[in-house]
Formats: C-alpha cells, structure tokens, sequence
C-alpha cells in the first residue's frame, strides 16, 4: 500500500489476522477483519477490541501547564482538580469560536495532563500548543507519547474481560472517564470509548498492547476495525472530527454547546468572546439525527430538502444503522428545522422521508427511537 | 486472496458475466468488489424488460459504508432479477459467484467475447 501511510504497531497482527487495511488520516489501518456488520453487533452484544493507535496522546508538562489547558480548551479543567486520572472530553477553539479539535484531556498531577489528539490534528494541535505557551511565557513542556499505541476494548462485556488481564479487579468500578495509570505509569487505562457502549481504551507500550489484545482474542473476543467503529459512534451519536465539524464550524453549531464552559466569568479562553456574542444572537444552524427507512441510507454530503421541497441542509455522517436496521444520518441544517419535524433526504434520484431527531440513536443497549 | 473463477468472464468495473446458453448472461459482482464494499444491506436491481447499455449503471448497491453503482458488462434486455436479494443481501458477500448472482439479460455472444477472462482480471484487480 502507499509507503507514505504511517503503521501502528499493531500492523502486522492485522495483517496476520485477515484485516483489510485503508487509509485513515494520514495511517493505514484497518477497516474490518471481514464483516463490519459482525463486528457492530459484537461490540453491542459482547464485547470487541480495535487498535486505535493513530489517536496520539501527548503529555502537557510543568508548572503552566493548568493555566495553558485553561485557557486553550473551552471546557474547564478546573473541574479535574484534585482528582488524579479523571478525564473530560472538550473541543479546543480559534479565537473565531471555529472548532480546532475535540479530544480527552486527563488530570494526572496539577502539573501534568494527558491529552488524546485526533489522528489528522496531532501535529497542527502540538504546534498551536507550543505557540500559546510560546506567546504567554507559559513554563510548559510537552511530551508526544509516540512511544504508546491505543487498544480500546468495548462493550457490556468488557471491563469483566480486560480486568483480570490487567490485574485491576475493581475496574467496574471505577467511574466513567476515570483513568488509572498502572504498572508504573507504563500504562494507563480510562473508562473511556467511543462506540455508545461500556469498555475502556488503554495506552501503553506495543509490547504490552500486543499481548492483550494476543490474549483477548485467546478468550474468543474478535477484533473490530475502523468501518464498525464507524457505525456504532453515529449510532452513538458522536462526532467525528473533520466530517461532522471542523474550523468552519462553532460548538454551539455542531450540538456541542456542552462543552463550552462560561461559568467562572474570570477564565479567559480562545473563543469565549466568539461563543458569547453568538449566545446573544440567534442560532442559524445545528447538528440533528435523520432516521429514514431501511432501503434509505443517507451519506456524506446529500442534501437535506424541507418536506417543501426547500434545501435546508446537508448530511455530514450517515450509513446503514447495524443496530435499528435503517439509514441514519447526522446533518446540519438550517434553523428553526429540528427535532419532531420531518424532512427528506435526496438519494440519487429520489427523495425520501426523513424525521428529524435528537442524537444519539441508540443508548445502553437499546434504539432510542421506536422501530 | 479473492476467488476468480476461471470459466466467467469479467469486467473492467467488477462485475462477473457466466454465459447460461447462447445469448443468455447472468451477472453478479466479483469477489474482490464485494470485499471493497464491505457489508452489502441492500440492493437496487434492474427491472425484467429494462434495456441496458454496457458501461452504464443500471441499479446500486449499498453497503453499510458506502453506496456504489450497479454497472451492466453486456448490451441486452434484463431477463430476469434475483428477487430474493431483497431479504438476504447479504448473499453478495457470502456467495458473490452462487447465491449472490443479481441479474439476467439477453445480449450477444459477440460483446460476450471480448470481456476479460479470469487471468486478465486477476491482473486488474491486482489478486
């Protein structure tokens, strides 16, 4: 395949193991290991393991390093003081309110963070990093963990399979996006995933990340590729980032106002003015769920038409839904369209009807909407 | 690696032509088009008495990632659809030589002729 293409380490093992490998964000890696459909359901129904290793974690190191994230994330890590190895998900912002990333930060020390970088952003994310510590004089040092791959394990299973294997007997207790850093910091696992289901995603060595999944898949747990994760975050109802929004696109747009934190009035951040002019505006646009039918199956970049026939958006994300049996869809669409009302979709040739939703579709083992 | 039987003929966009009697085809895709859609959840076939044009579409197929054009190999008059499809789509990936044939059509043996065999196919499709 084409030699420019980054391999994690988990390469080989995929090959060994019947992937079928593409290219995802600058990597090659692994799209299914031969039916996507039977990966979905494993993952809903029991458990899977995938190798997302071209998610990069960098470490955020020194006394700044809280006044940095601070001021470069627009949820507040204020909220993970004194809580060694908790996790909070947030989008980082332009100073346009534009979405830069969005990503996992964890509190390790009140001088140390975790953060895990979408595989296409890491680099430009490291350099925006560098130039804001760079322009405040912040003592801040950082750590890119190229050293460690990712291997997430989901689904209702999970935590039972993977805590013994890592020695950790009370991981099902262990509260969602806490992170316990283990073996002498060699790894650190997080109650974390992005698949709409139980599990955790763990950082380590290859070395160590290797034999887990060698000995997940000794117990009969099947590995899973990109295209079911694909389809179990949309049925989830998570973004991803670059597709569903990017710079163009403000939190408040992409139905990731949550993540926006403007309580503690004296914390200045990149984007805040931005976000709090729009807050006194009218929103225009938002990110909504589509159901359609089962032979109706939504893909990036169809059109959105008002049962008038007006265009009021665009999809961003859809697929065949594995779990409801139906297309579904993420699109964002023009004001005031949204939740309760109906819409179509142009596929090819013909419209089709579509009802407007609130993401996500599916939750803790069961559809969200009626069947 | 993909399976490409030997007594088909093929074509340079994926579709596998078996020759039932003189001018009479039945086409499906190949093994190696079914494993580059992945999971195949529905299927749009021509209608029987439809007139296709070699190198047009004539029908789609969706998979759960993506959607791809069903392209015809032969000039001719579909003859007959795999109706089951519609219940077990799944049978492209399955069985893409056997159970996951999608159409029939009356065409000439001439165009049939000058389709790829299996060795040149093996070639374009880098098996």
């Amino acid at each position: 395949m084409n030699e420019l293409l980054r391999t994690t380490p988990f390469h080989d093992w995929h090959l060994a193991h019947g992937a079928r490998m593409a290219a995802f964000a600058g990597w090659e890696m692994p799209l299914h290991y031969g039916s996507q459909l039977q990966e979905h359901h494993a993952v809903r129904q029991a458990a899977g393991f995938f190798d997302v290793s071209h998610m990069r974690p960098l470490d955020v190191w020194g006394p700044d390093a809280r006044a940095l994230l601070r001021y470069a994330l627009a949820n507040d890590i204020a909220r993970l003081d004194d809580r060694p190895g908790k996790g909070l998900y947030s989008t980082m912002l332009r100073n346009d309110g534009g979405i830069l990333d969005d990503l996992i930060v964890f509190h390790l020390s009140s001088e140390c963070y975790r953060l895990v970088l979408n595989a296409a952003t890491a680099v430009q994310d490291l350099e925006y990093l560098q130039s804001l510590a760079h322009l405040q004089l912040w003592q801040v040092r950082f750590l890119p963990r190229d050293d460690w791959g990712i291997l997430a394990v989901q689904g209702p299973r999970a935590l039972s399979l993977v805590s013994p294997l890592l020695g950790v007997p009370a991981l099902q207790n262990c509260p969602r996006f806490q992170g316990l850093e283990l073996e002498f910091s060699s790894l650190f696992v997080a109650r974390t995933g992005y698949t709409g289901e139980d599990g955790v995603e763990i950082l380590g060595t290859p070395e160590r990340l290797l034999a887990i999944a060698d000995a997940l898949h000794a117990q009969g747990v099947a590995p899973a590729g990109l295209a079911a994760r694909d389809s179990l975050r949309l049925e989830a109802g998570l973004l991803l980032y670059g597709q569903d929004m990017g710079p163009a696109d403000s939190p408040d747009r992409s139905h990731l106002a949550w993540t926006v934190d403007l309580r503690d009035p004296k914390r200045d951040f990149s984007g805040r003015a931005a976000i709090a002019k729009e807050r006194h505006g009218i929103l225009h646009q938002q990110l909504w769920g589509l159901v359609l039918s089962r032979h109706a199956i939504p893909r990036t970049g169809y059109e959105v038409l008002a049962e008038d026939g007006q265009i009021i958006g665009t999809v961003t994300s859809g697929l065949f839904s594995p779990s409801l049996g139906r297309g579904i869809a993420l699109a964002r669409l023009a004001a005031p369209y949204g939740p309760g009302m109906s819409a179509q979709v142009r596929i090819r040739h013909q419209v089709f009807p579509a009802s407007i939703v609130e993401p996500p579709f599916w939750r803790q083992g069961k559809a969200i909407y009626p069947l | 690696m993909s399976q490409i039987p030997a007594e088909l003929r093929y074509s340079e966009s994926h579709e596998w032509v078996q020759r039932l009697a003189p001018g009479h085809f039945r086409v499906g895709i190949t093994d190696h088009a079914q494993e580059l859609l992945g999971d195949v959840v529905f299927v749009e076939t021509p209608a029987v008495g439809q007139t296709v044009t070699a190198g047009a579409s004539c029908g789609v197929i969706e998979s759960v990632k993506a959607a791809s054009d069903l392209f015809t190999p032969l000039n001719g008059e579909v003859c007959a659809v795999h109706a089951e499809l519609a219940d077990n789509p799944q049978w492209l990936n399955e069985d893409p030589y056997g159970q996951g044939w999608i159409f029939e059509l009356q065409g000439s043996d001439e165009d049939f002729a000058v389709l790829l065999d299996a060795k040149a196919y093996a070639q374009l499709s880098g098996s």
